[in-house]
């Protein structure tokens, strides 16, 4: 669907070209939604075929990478984009960097399945603390999208501030998995295997941090990387003149 | 009025033009404030083309203007050397002060005026003489040189200065009209230096060239920044991007916005700004 943002420019082929490499960003990100979610399940329910089919995914999400960095510099050498334009193309180069990564996190998350032995499987309770880590980074992840397409940058601070839950979740799992691994020295295996998800999930939710810092700079036109909660809230208050 | 957040308001002040000093929007260091527009507007019989500029114009800047065409950046670039003086139903008025003098004050002397605030045209305009006579005409006219030692001095300079003497130092009494487009654009800008301006208005003084012959011009601009103050009218936004410290941007005759060049391109603080420099303008 067109983006009612990229609208109006004489040449209705360069809003075209605009549109497109957000549309295929989107793509990208639902793409990378689904391989998370398939490597969860995967992880969760010890499934190795689905695991081994998110490890396949991600050669079609590198792909994705590639073909969007083209037709951004094609854009960036052919029309010259300034203002919100550039910053749109800018925005995108960094996404899809992001988003590429999460497919990286996901992959690692199955791969972890497979590599591991039957006799390794985490317990359940192990296994739920995943589950419920996974969706919160999976909402903050879909919610990171939509606020990116909207070009919305209200939204996406209140996305980004959803980080600080993951990263608790993660200590929280950190704590939990010393323990047992320290009351039983036979779930060191599965309590690595847990820490390492739980890891990757962690770094799934900074990857979604960043693309909401870019959705704001895509509206603002600042830079609020390393910025402060209240700096951050101010830049998104301003208004133009 | 538009008035810019970087201008300094001189009637609040209560100095004047020569003695302000200001932060150089782009390197925050403290500058001196070159010359002053406040609530200039422009007469064309009844029309008025522009409808109360004030800004201010910062000593070794380059300033860009862009906008539509029609949009009163040339017409407001005529008005800082007067050349809008030579158009009969053209009338002027508010205040311009360049060095804490009124350049509108009737005792004045325009000839010298344009002298201090030189001026190169869109289409590279030698006279139809020798290049040597180009650059030796104007510091003869006021004065400068009048020894032949000194005018060969002053020739060799300007043409150095301009980036042009070793392409021209054997064929200096051949005409200026033979030149190349580019390097006639030079040659005006040597001769317009010739009279030691402190102030160069340049009305989109690349639109007649090739690439290669805006890319020399375009060099030049940025050395000749370190001696003068360079006022440059241009269509070209990424030429603007290129040489300019500071950009405005006019439309239907009024300033919309005036800012550091790369925040004008990058974050533009006005919509229609925005919708100009991205193409979505109308």
């Amino acid at each position: 669907m067109p983006n009612d943002k990229i609208t109006g420019h004489y040449s209705q082929a360069y809003d075209a070209e605009l549109q497109q490499v957000v549309e295929r960003l989107l793509e990208m990100g639902t793409l990378v939604q689904q391989q998370l979610a398939d490597a969860l399940q995967a992880f969760i329910n010890g499934d190795l075929s689905l695991a081994q089919q998110v490890v396949e995914t991600d050669r079609t999400v590198n792909r994705f990478e590639v073909d969007i960095d083209e037709q951004c510099l094609e854009i960036l050498v052919r029309r010259q984009p300034a203002a919100n334009d550039l910053r749109l193309i800018l925005a995108v180069l960094k996404s899809i960097n992001d988003v590429e990564r999460i497919g990286d996190h996901a992959e690692n998350i199955a791969q972890h399945l497979l590599d591991a032995t039957q006799s390794d499987r985490p317990q359940s309770a192990q296994l739920d603390d995943i589950q419920q880590m996974g969706q919160r980074v999976s909402v903050m992840l879909q919610q990171a999208l939509e606020s990116f397409e909207k070009m919305d940058a209200a939204a996406a601070l209140a996305v980004l501030h959803q980080d600080k839950a993951i990263d608790s979740d993660y200590d929280r799992i950190l704590r939990h998995n010393l323990t047992y691994m320290l009351e039983d020295t036979r779930q060191i295996s599965s309590g690595l295997q847990i820490t390492w998800v739980a890891r990757a999930l962690e770094r799934i939710g900074d990857h979604a941090r960043n693309i909401c810092q870019y959705s704001i700079f895509m509206a603002k036109g600042q830079n609020v990387t390393h910025l402060s909660d209240e700096e951050l809230q101010q830049v998104v208050d301003k208004q133009r003149s | 009025m538009n008035i810019s957040n970087q201008t300094v308001p001189l009637q609040q002040t209560g100095l004047n033009a020569a003695d302000v000093m200001m932060s150089n929007p782009v390197t925050g260091n403290a500058t001196r404030v070159k010359m002053t527009a406040r609530d200039v507007k422009v007469f064309y019989g009844q029309n008025e083309a522009l409808h109360g500029i004030s800004m201010d114009v910062v000593e070794n800047e380059v300033i860009s203007f862009i906008g539509p065409s029609g949009c009163g950046k040339s017409t407001f670039l005529r008005c800082l050397n007067r050349m809008n003086d030579t158009i009969d139903s053209c009338r002027v008025t508010g205040r311009i002060e360049m060095d804490n003098l009124d350049i509108y004050d009737p005792t004045l002397d325009v000839v010298q005026l344009r002298a201090q605030i030189g001026m190169v045209f869109q289409k590279p305009n030698p006279f139809p003489k020798s290049i040597y006579e180009n650059i030796a005409y104007g510091p003869k006219l006021h004065g400068l040189a009048e020894r032949k030692a000194d005018l060969d001095d002053v020739v060799e300079s300007s043409l150095r200065r301009a980036g042009l003497w070793n392409e021209v130092k054997d064929r200096l009494h051949q005409p200026g009209t033979g030149l190349s487009g580019g390097q006639q654009q030079r040659l005006c800008i040597a001769r317009t230096i010739a009279v030691s301006p402190e102030i160069i208005l340049m009305d989109e003084p690349c639109s007649a060239l090739d690439p290669i012959a805006t890319s020399i011009i375009e060099e030049l601009i940025d050395e000749l920044k370190q001696n003068f103050t360079i006022v440059i009218v241009t269509h070209n936004m990424q030429q603007a991007a290129r040489v300019s410290d500071r950009t405005a941007f006019f439309h239907l005759g009024d300033l919309i916005e005036i800012g550091p060049t790369n925040e004008l391109f990058t974050n533009p603080k006005n919509k229609r700004t925005e919708d100009y420099i991205t193409g979505r303008y109308g």
